[in-house]
């Protein structure tokens, strides 16, 4: 950029430039989910094989309790939902109802990360005991690692779209975007690990 | 239009440092990064050249007395994975993919300039943490594909730290396909369209793809590794009830295409390096394009080929045979592709001309064995045998490591402004050529007669042949010398090579050499035909 | 151009009556002293002369356009501005595939023939003892000796092989079979990953721990073999050897009897 007169005309330009081009910054999100859903896919897998073809010694078949994980299931739903609206509302420019609803979100993630904390503690079997139990914890753990990322990340937004000095507004969507994408990613990795690992 | 294509770039450029320095620096630059991703690549080849030396002494006498055995076993490790994690994938990707992707799609930067210097600068540390492992307690020692259970039982700080490198490099690996897809995609220069691009985008795109589609695979299953290690879970100890299989077939999907990561950038390479050299159009660009996306789509579902004596069922092996096989089919289609576009041309032999045939002749010779150990029967009698190592030797260093050679030779006038030396050259492709397949073809008449691989001892009576394949050892080693004479000479005093010395008409020749820190004076130049030779236009230049 | 032709044809039957001539007179492989090493060299054979015939063809081609078409001194300018030929592309498409198909086609056919493609038998002496998943290694029927199998139970360990004898009830270190009599393996890892390789039978097996694996073969040449392992198994790996011993009938008697006599006391 040090060929470019000014940095009042790089900044005219840049701004020009992002009319004209699309924002590739969400393709680059994209793929990367894509990547990470593979780590996903590459865990499921092994946790297919696993039950296909290496029994659990005997005594060891663990029935999963529903109700937590059915509640857990709800909330991140339900937290998708209010993230959606978190974004209509600053598109609208209604920052503080904005951050309102992604507080909300961010207070669904925790009491997600709770009830997962509650589970944990209540199962009857621990990280090490078989290969169903370290499977488990891998799986619910990994996931676990990616809410607590994303509920960072909302904390985070929350504050940017604070309405006097926040970065976040109807013309700078980009990060509240970003972290709604990741969301709700992170809540269909959830559906899916909650029908394999729970119902199937 | 003189504004930048790059919306990403930010204006701080000038607090970085310039000349030799800024390649110490968190530049933000492509060409400056792809420069870095070289050098680093080549230090990190020496230690595996070393390292590699250090394997044929061993190997020339039957008994085992050169090292202890299992410094042997840390030493076969860590040559394996310094030279596909931090000198083929990173260079073949890295470095030639950051130099020229931005060239070819016309932009003034990769599209994320900054995850690209952060994707290099997680090479060097976990490189050195790598090799560092060495003198802590011991490296890895479970050979580059850590099977457990022996990387469960094996020492163990020397295989976490194998891990926690190997996942650093995994992910500035994704990071930097993340970049090239979004840069080839999404930054191309109004009014360039996919079907004008250079070859080498097309295959950093289907390369690319495989990277980010596979290796966070081998992420997952390096962490569940990990578990078993440190928190002494059971997925892959059979111990606790784990399963061995699960871990290849995971593994396999990841390093199988990463045979491709390591190849189809070298097939892009050579695509740009033989038109030019050669005078001639690219011949087939279309086959060209839809075999290398034939080779990503085939080389997902492949895998399992390395697992016929692990007890796969035999549908499984049926399946990945064939599958394995028709890969030669795209891969063939480029190979005749490419002698076809040699055919009739006016041909220059010059250092990057030889390396590139002598990649064709090698990766034939490698392609050939290879659909040969895709038939489950021949397979089970070679496999974990020396005639794969010499397979796999074919492939990466008779191939992508030739074509390194070879760009070197080409890019040098582009990058330094300088050229390189003919003779020193020619001579560092004759000592290649022949110390390379002096090492490598006896060695596959060792596997066929019974020497397994990642041994230190064996059978007296293949001495002989083992002496004559550490004699071409010797060679390759020697090799390096005229080349690193070569580039010390001719970037301190070498003869001027003016902005497009080969005359060639893909665009990173069309601006000046070196280029500018936005790689164009003014406007990105819409290059609609890149293997225009032989037409009107193309005279005139 | 009928002159061109001629060549061209010359240069093909040459490059084809070398390879073919190399394919059968040059013998890299070792002796072949089980019922699959003759059906693998036959597989070997026809893939070494394709393979050498594609090989020694684009060897002459590149060669052959690197002397032919370089550029003179005197020469400026570029070749001709030849981008494609579409015939010319499908012709390579297609015959390559054709080639390829026939190749696994046949190396299927081969595998049949080596029993790799059978579901287990369920041998009953093998399955009783417990509901263990047994996984199958390349398994093979010889018509005549169907009932005559001989069993044997392998544990591999770092870094060596045990061979037990079931019903001569002891554990040899050495492997002694009798020449033409279907073998039948029972093969356990006692720690990690271990192979078991006879080059001069064709065989190779994984010995994977946690998954007992069944490996049938049928020597047929009088003589000693190296067992070899084939999967870095730790710092003695290249040690990790054992000797198969394939004798008459009547040795391999003599020898059971002997042993057995000590051992059964146990």
């Amino acid at each position: 950029m040090t060929t470019l007169d000014s940095s009042k005309e790089i900044q005219k330009n840049n701004s020009e430039v992002n009319e004209t081009h699309e924002d590739f910054r969400m393709f680059g999100l994209i793929t990367f989910l894509i990547a990470d859903g593979m780590t996903f896919a590459g865990f499921f897998a092994a946790y297919l094989t696993y039950k296909a073809v290496n029994p659990l010694p005997d005594g060891a078949i663990y029935e999963l309790e529903l109700p937590i994980p059915t509640l857990n299931t709800i909330l991140l739903l339900v937290s998708s939902a209010t993230f959606h609206k978190a974004g209509k509302a600053l598109l609208k420019d209604k920052n503080s109802d904005s951050q309102k609803w992604l507080f909300f979100t961010a207070f669904l993630g925790i009491i997600f990360l709770i009830c997962q904390l509650f589970e944990y503690f209540h199962l009857p079997f621990g990280l090490t005991d078989n290969l169903f139990a370290s499977t488990f914890y891998a799986l619910t753990g990994f996931h676990g690692l990616h809410v607590t990322l994303g509920t960072l990340m909302i904390l985070i937004i929350t504050w940017q779209s604070r309405i006097n000095g926040g970065r976040l507004n109807s013309q700078n969507m980009f990060p509240l975007e970003a972290v709604e994408l990741y969301w709700h990613f992170v809540d269909g990795i959830w559906v899916i690990l909650f029908i394999i690992l729970y119902l199937l | 239009m003189t504004i930048s294509i790059d919306p990403q770039k930010t204006n701080n450029e000038s607090l970085q440092p310039k000349g030799w320095l800024r390649y110490f620096s968190f530049s933000l630059d492509h060409k400056v990064i792809g420069i870095q991703y070289l050098v680093c690549g080549f230090l990190f080849y020496l230690i595996g050249g070393t390292l590699a030396s250090a394997i044929r002494i061993e190997l020339a006498s039957p008994m085992s007395d050169f090292m202890p055995r299992d410094v042997y076993n840390q030493v076969l490790t860590l040559h394996g994975t310094i030279m596909i994690f931090l000198w083929i994938v990173p260079v073949v990707n890295g470095a030639f993919g950051n130099y020229l992707i931005p060239f070819y799609v016309g932009a003034r930067d990769m599209a994320f300039p900054r995850l690209n210097a952060v994707a290099f600068w997680l090479i060097p540390p976990s490189g050195l943490m790598l090799v560092a492992s060495y003198f802590v307690d011991g490296a890895a020692q479970a050979g580059w594909t850590a099977y457990p259970p022996l990387s469960i039982t094996t020492p163990q700080s020397g295989q976490i730290i194998w891990i926690l490198s190997v996942l650093l490099l995994g992910g500035s690996s994704i990071f930097g396909g993340i970049n090239f897809i979004a840069t080839i995609i999404k930054l191309r220069r109004p009014g360039l369209k996919l079907m004008q691009l250079p070859m080498y985008c097309w295959a950093m795109l289907g390369t690319s793809l495989l990277v980010v589609l596979s290796t966070p695979v081998l992420a997952g299953t390096l962490i569940l590794l990990s578990f078993d290690i440190i928190a002494k879970t059971g997925f892959f100890n059979p111990v606790l009830g784990g399963n061995v299989v699960v871990y290849q077939h995971l593994f396999w999907f990841y390093s199988h295409p990463a045979v491709y990561i390591m190849v189809l950038p070298a097939f892009g390479l050579v695509s740009e390096i033989l038109p030019v050299h050669a005078r001639k159009p690219l011949f087939g660009y279309t086959t060209m394009v839809f075999s290398i996306m034939g080779i990503v789509v085939l080389g997902l579902v492949v895998w399992a080929h390395h697992m016929f004596t692990s007890g796969t069922p035999p549908w499984m092996r049926l399946f990945f045979t064939i599958a394995t096989a028709f890969i030669a089919v795209p891969t063939g289609i480029k190979f005749f592709n490419w002698v076809a576009t040699l055919w009739g041309g006016k041909i220059s032999i010059n250092s990057a001309m030889l390396f590139s045939c002598g990649f064709i002749i090698n990766f034939v010779f490698g392609g050939i064995t290879g659909v040969a150990l895709a038939q489950v029967p021949f397979d089970i009698h070679v496999h974990d045998t020396y005639f794969v190592v010499a397979h796999f030797h074919y492939i990466v260093y008779g191939g992508t490591v030739f074509i390194i050679f070879s760009s070197i030779y080409h890019w040098f006038p582009k990058v330094a402004g300088k050229m390189l030396n003919e003779k020193l050259g020619i001579l560092h492709f004759i000592i290649t050529f022949i110390g390379f397949n002096l090492c490598f073809a006896p060695q596959h008449w060792l596997g066929l007669n019974g020497m397994p691989r990642r041994v230190a001892e064996y059978d007296p009576q293949f001495q002989f042949v083992n002496q004559i394949s550490s004699l071409g050892a010797l060679l390759m080693a020697m090799s390096t010398i005229p080349f690193l004479i070569n580039v010390f000479l001719s970037v301190r005093n070498g003869k001027d090579a003016g902005d497009n010395p080969w005359n060639a008409l893909t665009p990173e020749w069309l601006t000046s050499s070196p280029p500018p820190v936005e790689n164009w004076e003014g406007e990105a130049p819409l290059v609609e035909e890149p293997y225009g030779y032989g037409k009107e236009f193309s005279e005139q230049k | 151009m009928l002159n061109k032709n001629i060549y061209l044809i010359v240069i093909i039957s040459l490059v084809f009556a070398i390879s073919f001539w190399i394919g059968f007179n040059v013998n890299l492989l070792p002796a072949e002293a089980s019922i699959n090493a003759p059906i693998y060299d036959e597989l070997f054979k026809i893939l070494f002369i394709i393979g050498l015939i594609i090989f020694i063809g684009m060897t002459i081609a590149v060669v052959y356009s690197l002397f032919k078409f370089r550029k003179r001194n005197d020469q400026i300018g570029d070749g001709i501005a030849l981008e494609g030929n579409l015939s010319l592309e499908i012709v390579w498409t297609i015959i390559p595939s054709i080639i390829v198909l026939l190749i696994g086609l046949y190396s299927y056919n081969i595998y049949d023939r080596m029993g790799g493609m059978k579901e287990l038998n369920h041998n009953h002496e093998m399955m009783s003892s417990n509901s263990e998943k047994i996984w199958a290694g390349i398994s093979q029927t010889s018509d005549n000796q169907v009932s005559n199998n001989l069993s044997i139970e392998v544990s591999a360990m770092q870094f060596a092989f045990l061979f037990n004898y079931p019903k001569g009830n002891f554990i040899s270190g050495e492997l002694h079979v009798p020449v033409d009599q279907k073998v039948s393996m029972k093969m356990e890892s006692k720690d990690v990953i271990h192979a078991f390789w006879v080059p001069e039978f064709r065989i190779k097996q994984d010995i994977i721990p946690g998954q007992p694996t069944i490996l049938n073969f049928t020597p047929t040449k009088v003589g000693k073999y190296p067992i070899i392992c084939a999967e870095l198994c730790g710092p003695y790996h290249g040690g990790m050897r054992a000797s198969i011993i394939v004798e008459e009938e009547s040795d391999y008697n003599e020898w059971f009897n002997k042993n057995k006599k000590t051992e059964v006391n146990l």
